[in-house]
């Protein structure tokens, strides 16, 4: 039994399935941090007092994180380009270049924490930090779940390139599309948290 | 025995055995990808998990009947923790009640309305091969039951289950025993798995209707899952959100919902303070409002189907409905503080959102005007199907009349946090959600086993259920008008306003231990029929919607030829054709056959 629309596009709709469930998940995502953001507005808002961001945490460490993020997404952008070109051996090494930015990424991020932690700075300690705490981690899980996915269109995914190279680039599209949101998300976390 | 036949026979059991040697038990039936399994596995599990709701219920009935007497029957197996003696400790109560509205709402009623149904009936009734992704489809499944046993688990841990109210406000909920913890972790597989869910019901609609299937030819059923599933994608992330703040104010002793100053046991708690108690109120009544929708959307669309096929015309206005549920759907993602009138939000706000919920009364009652014009003229079919969706038609009607006076501000003051609020509430989803659900069931199980559920077992139950689920809920109106709380361990013995109301607490818990005997026929008439119903071939009641094109039950795959669509949901009577069915899957100028009687 086949299902219809993973391949091609439907005519009347111009999606194909997975195109549309990933912007259905990406939506529920967006008000999963909407949720979140929200909390971090109202707990401000009616705080007697709230730190600087940057007299805590290390701005040009979370500078440097978000250059690494968006120079992921470019070779994210690079390693679809290179699906569409039929280079596999150019998409190997981008989607290699993306996974192992990501984890430079958690890697630069542990390091935060270990120095956080290491100085008794917990996220009990205030509300900023706990919001601190549970933003970035979300974010690092899903840091963590792209990184997941991308590693195995990298490895054993990338067999699917050999029997059937248009639903490869439609996974590679949706894991995109993940990852490009993924990184919005930091570039929202990044001031409302380091600079504001 | 001729020849031919001998040959078929040996052929057919043949193709039986090799389907059994492609997949295996396990993959047929457990770890299936089949849409059709997987449905019938969400409403199989669905409908357990709402006996044992009910089951907590009944015990905590005993309770406010008969306070603090020995528990007949179960009282010794409770233990110590739970009830020395057989007699009901208020702390247990407290865990019945929190635990008994968790699952029967989020393990209970919305598995089996969106799991069930939704997974089982949609595929079929637009046509489809299977769900968009079945893969996915099965992880929901399975991310649902981890969630239903972590859930279970709860009640065996130091100090039991979560005890803070199904709504788990803060503080309360934060400073309770690990039972919240676990509350709270099952609650993460449990979104996980409806967002898994609903993104697959979208894509499915959207993306494989059959050809000629447009939106405005989509059975109203269908509409419903529609929006349903949307509901779901959007309201569940910030319980989410919220769930894992409450996780953290838990675990690593963060204060997003603790304020600061608290003192618990005469001593000042240790933490950073400075968070919202009415924060976690909003995130959670963001989603569980529109989970109110989740509820009852589907069971129209139950209705609607239903009526339609048994009025024997097209359900009136289908056009009005589709739009109602769509505006529904909007508006009830504005409503949700209106639960909140009493936490002293203020009136600005308290204004906003009564009006929101004014307007939002509207659709609902459009809906079920809908529904009544709909019966006009009908040469109803008074099948076991039928008698419960036109019961739904009047509990939904008290449900939501019920309803007006707590959307407003001021007569809320009086009837906040009393009997009437579960009254009412129950009124919208145990005599209406379930009554259409049951009704879904007897309709829906000639297309899952190929047999019709015996109608004099179900009209049993009909009667006995319909009757004694209104002695439950309509006094619980009155007790609430007096002023009785809602959470008294003991049904509130000892205050003066309550004295004249106690003595429904007798007639309440003799009503639902009736209801539990009138659930016994159906219990039989489910697994008995299973095996020795009628057998009925693919369109046992003459109905036009798609799924009953396939066969009964439906092959993995569903249709033995594509299906193609060409014309509405809803083609009875039509001027000028013989028969009074015209099915959706019928080009022009071929005939409905009427099945055999």
């Amino acid at each position: 039994m086949e299902i219809p629309y993973v391949v091609d596009e439907r005519a009347d709709t111009g999606l194909t399935n997975v195109k549309l469930g990933i912007w259905l998940f990406l939506a529920s995502e967006v008000m999963l941090f909407g949720g979140l953001f929200s909390t971090y507005i109202l707990l401000r808002i009616n705080a007697i007092e709230w730190p600087f961001g940057a007299d805590i945490l290390s701005v040009p460490i979370g500078a440097f994180n978000t250059v690494v993020l968006i120079l992921s997404s470019v070779t994210m952008v690079l390693c679809y380009a290179a699906l569409k070109l039929d280079d596999f051996s150019g998409y190997k090494r981008y989607m290699g270049m993306t996974v192992g930015l990501a984890v430079l990424f958690l890697v630069v991020k542990s390091y935060e924490y270990y120095d956080k932690f290491s100085h008794g700075d917990v996220p009990a300690v205030s509300t900023y930090l706990a919001i601190y705490f549970t933003l970035t981690g979300l974010h690092a899980l899903h840091i963590v779940g792209g990184v997941i996915v991308n590693g195995y269109f990298l490895g054993p995914g990338s067999k699917l390139w050999h029997a059937n190279r248009q639903q490869f680039i439609n996974r590679i599209e949706a894991a995109g599309l993940y990852w490009h949101f993924v990184d919005l998300v930091w570039i929202f976390l990044f001031p409302v948290l380091y600079l504001l | 025995m001729t020849t031919t036949e001998q040959a078929a026979h040996a052929e057919h059991g043949h193709e039986h055995a090799h389907a059994h040697e492609d997949l295996g038990f396990l993959q047929t039936y457990v770890f299936s990808v089949d849409h059709k399994v997987i449905g019938i596995q969400y409403a199989v599990t669905g409908l357990l998990f709402l006996l044992f709701g009910f089951g907590l219920m009944m015990v905590m009935r005993w309770q406010l009947a008969y306070p603090f007497q020995p528990i007949p029957i179960i009282g010794g197996l409770l233990g110590d923790t739970r009830a020395p003696g057989g007699i009901m400790l208020p702390e247990f109560y407290n865990q019945l009640g929190a635990m008994h509205g968790t699952i029967m709402v989020f393990l209970g009623v919305v598995p089996l309305a969106v799991g069930g149904f939704g997974n089982f009936v949609l595929p079929l009734q637009i046509g489809a091969p299977d769900m968009a992704f079945p893969k996915l489809n099965m992880a929901s499944y399975w991310s649902f039951f981890l969630g239903g046993v972590v859930m279970l688990a709860s009640f065996v841990v130091p100090g039991g289950a979560a005890n803070s109210g199904w709504t788990s406000y803060a503080p309360l909920s934060v400073i309770a025993t690990t039972g919240q913890t676990m509350w709270l972790v099952g609650m993460i597989f449990l979104i996980t798995s409806s967002l898994l869910g609903s993104v697959n019901f979208i894509v499915t609609t959207v993306q494989l209707r059959a050809p000629g299937l447009s939106f405005f030819r989509l059975p109203f059923f269908v509409w419903a899952q529609l929006v349903t599933s949307f509901l779901l994608l959007l309201a569940f992330p910030p319980l989410e959100a919220a769930g894992v703040l409450q996780l953290m104010d838990r675990v690593a002793g963060t204060s997003f919902f603790m304020p600061s100053g608290l003192v618990v046991g005469d001593a000042a708690l240790e933490i950073s303070g400075g968070g919202s108690p009415l924060l976690w109120q909003h995130l959670f009544w963001f989603l569980a409002h529109p989970e109110v929708y989740v509820l009852i959307l589907p069971a129209m669309g139950i209705v609607g189907e239903i009526l339609a096929n048994n009025t024997r015309k097209p359900i009136w206005g289908y056009r009005v409905l589709v739009a109602s549920v769509i505006f529904l759907g909007f508006m009830s993602f504005v409503v949700w503080a209106h639960h909140m009138f009493m936490t002293g939000m203020g009136t600005t706000m308290s204004s906003f959102f009564q009006t929101t919920t004014m307007i939002i009364s509207i659709p609902s009652v459009v809906i079920l005007s809908a529904f009544l014009l709909s019966l006009y003229g009908g040469s109803i079919r008074y099948t076991v199907p039928m008698l419960f969706a036109l019961a739904f038609l009047p509990m939904f009607a008290i449900g939501g009349l019920t309803g007006l006076p707590l959307g407003l501000a001021a007569p809320d003051i009086h009837l906040h946090d009393t009997y009437y609020v579960i009254g009412h509430f129950h009124y919208v989803v145990a005599p209406g959600t379930v009554l259409a659900l049951l009704g879904g069931i007897y309709y829906w199980f000639p297309k899952a086993t190929g047999r019709k559920m015996n109608d004099l077992l179900g009209r049993i139950h009909f009667w006995g259920s319909f009757v004694t689920i209104n002695i439950v809920f309509f006094p619980m109106l009155i007790q609430g008008l007096s002023g009785m709380n809602r959470r008294m361990a003991d049904g509130g013995l000892e205050y003066t306003m309550n004295q004249d109301v106690l003595v429904w607490n007798t007639v309440i818990s003799w009503g639902a231990w009736g209801l539990a005997l009138f659930q016994l026929p159906f219990i039989f008439n489910f697994f008995w029929s299973i095996k020795k119903g009628e057998e009925v071939g693919a369109n046992p009641w003459n109905a036009t919607t798609l799924e009953w094109s396939a066969p009964s039950p439906p092959p993995h795959g569903n249709f033995t030829t594509p299906p193609s669509v060409h014309r509405g949901p809803y083609e009875y009577n039509v001027p000028g054709v013989e028969a009074d069915f015209v099915m959706q899957a019928e080009a022009d100028g071929s005939q409905a056959e009427p099945a055999k009687a």
